[in-house]
């Protein structure tokens, strides 16, 4: 069962005076459950992809649903609320909330959904238990490693439960062994939760862990293998 | 959490937020002490005019005001006396005089004068002559040929208490009447215009000087705090009829007076606008630095799920918390400020000339009005936010694409 599914997307950007087609008519489609990494050089267009799969960007033509949800005529606000209830996002430079805490990051998610300040912080303490930041959960991102924070951003993005979690080259500024730790991880987390998990990369071992590789080159789809 | 996550904001930028707090506790106070000096100024003029012979209301013959000589004078003092009697609270004082325009002239110097007949003991609960004596004594009942002048009229006249003083005014028949009298005391003034302008006789002095048997020129009337002047003279025409007498409030009696404080109202409404638009300058300016600062932060949180709306709030939160600690230590600053001079007041001596012209003190004691407080602050914060809402709106437009690309 797909839990994205994308036809024909075309997305062109305007860099000074210069178009470049970022994506020429990609369809995709993604199961529940996948552990699914988009490879390929820079400029390649796998980070307009993923962008587009979690709405970020919208494409200039094609469709993309997610979990169900057709994007098309969507407003700004249904959009938000559908990454807020189902999207989880782990960006390259972690993206944390500087003046909050550990804990406190990874609790933002939950109380924008509304759930009860108890519940949130139980929930927060145990996902970062989870990713093994037992002992930090007070210290803000400057007092974290790149590695540290990198967790918390995964914890954040799975913490919601969402449908799928999106990784724009998440071990990009980590070392090999904390990214390895990382990826080891998602792993975990996507075959006890089941949460489908989504890379973009060009990190060799990123691709290794990945149970399905997508190969993208100039904004086209050139290979889709399945291990 | 939201209040947690504007208020660690806030302070990311401890510099940045304590200039834009600054110039809202700079705007605050300066609105609200500018506010209690202009209120305390004005207060003192309306304290001044009503006691400077107005009274919160008068009654006069309803000619007497457009011509007010001796033949305009209230005959009927028990038809008066009764309703008086009637709808005056409990508190309110009242003094019958007779009031006219007269020459007052010694060996050296003449002068155009107002000539006040007055009752000493119910004068004394009803203008300031009761206790503004400064040399001498006040008025006796019993005084025939006393006058009280006020000190600026007797150094003006070179003359001295004890020495002869020369009345003249116009009497019931139409003819000059004069009278000699001896100056048994001199009165100080706020205003030196005040002592060059009355002199006091007893009205039993005045009535014999114009042939006037028991005609009065005017009643002045001062009420307590808590009664409103409007509703007593709506009640005093009710009871006289407005056929023969003309009831005015101090208001209506000085127009001069009214006017300025129309204008006062004006000045406290530009100052308020202009330090409003400088703070409001500031806010604008700091929120968008902000904003644009922490652009990639917009854009994480709207990846994250915020809705724009909810970006806005969360702007516009840090705009309030800052408006509410600007505010508070600005409200406490004026207070401090206005409590500190409410001993000693503002000294104008250097400028009591001029300020005297406008019929205010040398010295001015600030007058804090809840209303004025509350209206700075209402002000202050309403259009604080409003000025807010265009930064706010600026990050809520940011797409997460564009601002999460900004390094």
């Amino acid at each position: 069962m797909s839990i994205v599914e994308c036809k024909d997307i075309n997305k062109t950007y305007q860099q000074g005076k210069i178009e470049v087609r970022a994506l020429k008519g990609v369809t995709l489609s993604i199961d529940k459950g996948g552990f699914v990494a988009l490879a390929g050089p820079s400029g390649s267009g796998k980070t307009t992809l993923l962008n587009i799969i979690g709405s970020l960007d919208q494409p200039d033509s094609g469709s993309v649903s997610v979990d169900g949800n057709t994007f098309e005529k969507m407003t700004q606000s249904q959009l938000a609320l559908l990454r807020l209830h189902k999207v989880g996002f782990v960006f390259q430079s972690y993206n944390l909330i500087p003046v909050l805490s550990a804990v406190e990051n990874v609790e933002f998610v939950m109380l924008l959904q509304g759930v009860q300040a108890a519940q949130r912080r139980e929930r927060a303490k145990a996902i970062l238990d989870d990713v093994g930041l037992e002992a930090e959960y007070d210290r803000r991102p400057a007092e974290l490693s790149g590695g540290q924070q990198q967790r918390v951003a995964v914890a954040r993005a799975i913490v919601s439960n969402p449908s799928i979690v999106l990784a724009d080259e998440p071990t990009a500024n980590l070392d090999s062994k904390t990214g390895n730790g990382l990826l080891e991880m998602m792993k975990k987390m996507n075959e006890e939760k089941k949460v489908t998990f989504i890379f973009s990369t060009h990190d060799n071992m990123v691709m290794d862990y990945a149970r399905r590789l997508i190969l993208i080159r100039d904004g086209c789809i050139v290979d889709d293998q399945i291990k | 959490m939201y209040f947690q996550l504007a208020w660690r904001n806030i302070w990311r930028n401890p510099r940045r937020t304590a200039v834009i707090m600054t110039a809202i506790i700079i705007g605050v106070w300066s609105m609200i002490f500018l506010n209690a000096l202009m209120r305390g100024m004005e207060s003192d003029m309306i304290k001044n005019s009503i006691s400077t012979l107005t009274g919160h209301l008068q009654i006069h013959h309803k000619d007497y005001r457009n011509d007010p000589v001796i033949e305009n004078s209230m005959y009927d003092t028990k038809a008066l006396e009764t309703a008086l009697n009637k709808v005056l609270p409990p508190g309110a004082h009242r003094a019958a005089r007779i009031r006219v325009n007269a020459i007052a002239g010694n060996a050296r110097h003449t002068s155009g004068i107002t000539l006040v007949g007055i009752n000493p003991v119910p004068e004394a609960k009803t203008s300031f002559i009761g206790h503004a004596i400064n040399q001498g004594r006040y008025l006796k009942p019993e005084d025939k040929y006393g006058v009280i002048v006020g000190q600026a009229l007797l150094v003006k006249f070179e003359t001295k208490i004890g020495r002869k003083l020369v009345l003249m005014s116009q009497d019931t028949d139409g003819n000059i009447a004069s009278r000699a009298f001896r100056i048994i005391g001199t009165f100080k003034a706020e205003m030196q215009a005040t002592e060059k302008q009355f002199a006091f006789v007893t009205i039993t002095a005045a009535r014999q000087m114009l042939k006037l048997e028991k005609g009065i020129s005017e009643v002045s009337i001062t009420l307590p705090d808590n009664i409103d002047a409007d509703h007593v003279t709506t009640r005093l025409k009710a009871e006289l009829g407005t056929d023969g007498y003309q009831i005015q409030t101090w208001r209506e009696l000085l127009p001069i007076i009214n006017a300025y404080l129309v204008i006062f109202d004006g000045f406290i409404f530009i100052w308020s606008f202009v330090v409003f638009i400088a703070m409001g300058f500031g806010i604008v300016n700091t929120t968008l630095m902000a904003v644009f600062e922490r652009m990639r932060e917009f854009g994480l949180l709207k990846a994250l799920g915020m809705k724009p709306w909810w970006i806005i709030r969360d702007v516009l939160s840090e705009s309030f918390l800052l408006l509410v600690m600007g505010m508070t230590i600005g409200n406490i600053m004026a207070l401090l400020c206005v409590f500190a001079l409410s001993g000693s007041g503002i000294d104008l001596s250097a400028f009591a000339a001029g300020a005297e012209f406008a019929g205010i003190s040398k010295i001015i004691y600030p007058a804090v009005y809840a209303k004025d407080v509350l209206i700075s602050n209402f002000v202050v914060i309403i259009l604080g936010l409003l000025v807010s809402i265009y930064p706010a709106a600026k990050a809520a437009r940011f797409t997460p694409v564009e601002a999460l690309a900004q390094t």
